[in-house]
């Protein structure tokens, strides 16, 4: 797939791999990842992979130097701006990238206790589909899931791979405050909130797994490229789980 | 050096430049709100750029200093004295042992940065000093100032060492020095409630309808009090899509403006998410976050339509302006 190339702002690139999310799209948005963890280019701060894009963020100053530092020949490509300069430098890099082979898969389980008080929008995804709130958490635990990103909060997994059955649009204004471990629907994306944070999705369920580790490394309990499978567990399996790790 | 918390004030958390690197984690960056006000305040008192300074937020805090501090206070008037004289800001000051910084009404702008030479010595959590709240982590102990709290400074570099020096011979006050010299008045942010924020277009900007658009660059939005570090929530015209559709979560940026199904505007800042599924109408140009951060509720934001290439050219404008600054600054401390 062809990558296309967008600013966000005056500091940063979206490298995007078509609009619809794909397998495809995922594994060359992983391709990039890492071939700027191998050679990020010069000016680079970090990048963020999303499903169909990575944004790579970059100091213009040392994209500046750096150009100035280059020969007459090299600077004679078309770059009227520094953004432009960026481009340049990830489309070239991207014309010699080597295919990486993926690294072997984990799969993670993730207990997660449905509806009630720790899933209040359970009802509402059930009614949204004309299933009832049983059909929902059987397919949501039915279902093998593979983390496409890492984002929004520390640790806080895209999961893709959710049925369309249940699929249920993000509310329409956020709530100021969703608990940490809430298990949510937002269009035809599943995610956990790994803390407490304001956020749109549709609340189902909770799970009693941390997900953000700070003192570890890396800081986040899933990765991308992970696959997960969620099982059911009652209101009193949740709070002895919790208790137990605590 | 140690610094005794006897008022915390409102919101007082120590923040530097931000934590960068672990987004791709989801680590948020943090970090200060305004990027300006925090560097300046460095810069007076002969810091590293990468120093971390105190951010306060509307009231300030009642510090005191256990022994001499060169400091320098920058960004929104908070109306900082020392007993019962005004502190100037934009300015190194030398503050003598036992003084007691006390802040007052917040007359411009939202957020003040103190900065003490040597910068604040808190541990570097994931290469950064800046106090991520919501997770509880940097800063001082993961969390904002209270009473009682100490606070130390690090080593004072030798720039810092020599403007402290020069301030200690000139004359002045019982309790505080300040120097003559500072910002100079051209480089001073014109902090405002009404301020004129410059944008460029955002990705999704095509998927709203026109009347969205001539609102959203000719209509003033209101800062509302739901407006804190991660994000300020305005109130105006709604702003409406030309048809439903979802947008697929991908990477925000300090000053992206984003909108939800509900039609009022998001504009993200220091605390922002990594990612967001919210079509963005526009990003905020580098060089005017400042004057967004340093408003507050009540507010009225407007918005002005640039292009890349100048929010480019402005932000060059702004750096070499900062490296004249610097240069001057080393000059008149040789």
């Amino acid at each position: 797939m062809e990558a296309t190339f967008q600013p966000l702002g005056d500091q940063a690139v979206v490298v995007q791999f078509g609009t619809t999310m794909s397998l495809e799209a995922y594994q060359q948005v992983r391709q990039v990842a890492s071939m700027l963890d191998r050679q990020p280019i010069p000016g680079m701060v970090e990048y963020i992979p999303a499903y169909t894009t990575i944004t790579i963020f970059y100091n213009p100053q040392v994209v500046y130097d750096w150009y100035q530092s280059q020969g007459t020949k090299e600077r004679e490509q078309d770059a009227d701006s520094l953004y432009q300069i960026c481009c340049n430098l990830i489309r070239e890099q991207l014309n010699h990238a080597e295919h990486q082979s993926e690294r072997a898969d984990r799969t993670i389980e993730i207990p997660v206790c449905y509806g009630g008080e720790l899933g209040p929008d359970l009802g509402d995804v059930a009614e949204l589909n004309q299933l009832t709130e049983q059909e929902v958490i059987d397919i949501h635990a039915g279902g093998d899931y593979l983390i496409y990103m890492i984002g929004f909060a520390p640790g806080f997994p895209y999961i893709g791979g959710m049925s369309e059955r249940i699929a249920a649009p993000r509310r329409k204004s956020p709530r100021l405050s969703i608990p940490s471990g809430s298990v949510g629907i937002a269009g035809k994306q599943t995610g956990i909130y790994p803390m407490e944070t304001p956020g749109g999705w549709q609340i189902i369920g909770r799970t009693p797994l941390r997900l953000f580790r700070p003192e570890d490394d890396p800081p986040s309990l899933l990765q991308a490229g992970d696959r997960v499978r969620f099982y059911p567990i009652s209101y009193d399996e949740f709070l002895a789980f919790e208790e137990g790790s605590s | 050096m140690t610094v005794r918390v006897i008022r915390p004030g409102l919101l007082t958390s120590v923040q530097d430049a931000g934590r960068y690197g672990f987004q791709k984690h989801g680590v948020i960056v943090s970090g200060v709100m305004d990027p300006l006000a925090h560097r300046l305040a460095n810069m007076l008192v002969g810091n590293e750029e990468l120093a971390a300074t105190l951010e306060m937020t509307l009231r300030g805090p009642t510090l005191e200093f256990q022994e001499d501090a060169l400091i320098s206070i920058c960004g929104g008037d908070l109306s900082p004295t020392v007993a019962g004289v005004s502190v100037p800001l934009w300015k190194p000051i030398l503050l003598r042992k036992g003084s007691v910084l006390d802040f007052g009404q917040c007359r411009t702008g939202t957020r003040a940065y103190l900065a003490i030479a040597g910068g604040w010595n808190v541990p570097l959590v994931m290469n950064s000093r800046s106090t991520y709240l919501r997770a509880g982590i940097g800063g001082h102990e993961g969390r904002a100032l209270r009473t009682g709290d100490e606070l130390q400074a690090g080593e004072l570099t030798g720039l810092g060492g020599r403007i402290a020096m020069r301030l200690s011979i000139q004359s002045g006050g019982t309790s505080f020095v300040a120097s003559e010299w500072g910002i100079a008045k051209e480089m001073l942010p014109s902090y405002s409630s009404e301020p004129l924020i410059r944008v460029m277009r955002g990705n999704q900007y095509e998927w709203f309808t026109a009347d969205s658009h001539n609102a959203f660059f000719s209509e003033p939005y209101r800062v509302t009090p739901q407006s804190d570090r991660m994000g300020y929530r305005l109130d105006g015209p709604k702003l409406e899509l030309t048809e439903q559709s979802e947008l697929i979560s991908e990477a925000v940026a300090f000053g992206t403006v984003q909108v939800p199904a509900e039609g009022n505007p998001i504009v993200l800042l220091a605390d922002r998410q990594t990612t967001g599924g919210y079509p963005k109408i526009a990003q905020i140009a580098t060089v005017d976050l400042p004057l967004m951060a340093q408003s507050k509720p009540g507010d009225w934001i407007r918005f002005a339509e640039i292009s890349r290439e100048e929010a480019e050219w402005l932000w060059m404008l702004r750096e070499s302006e900062i490296r004249q600054l610097k240069m001057g600054i080393l000059l008149k401390n040789a």
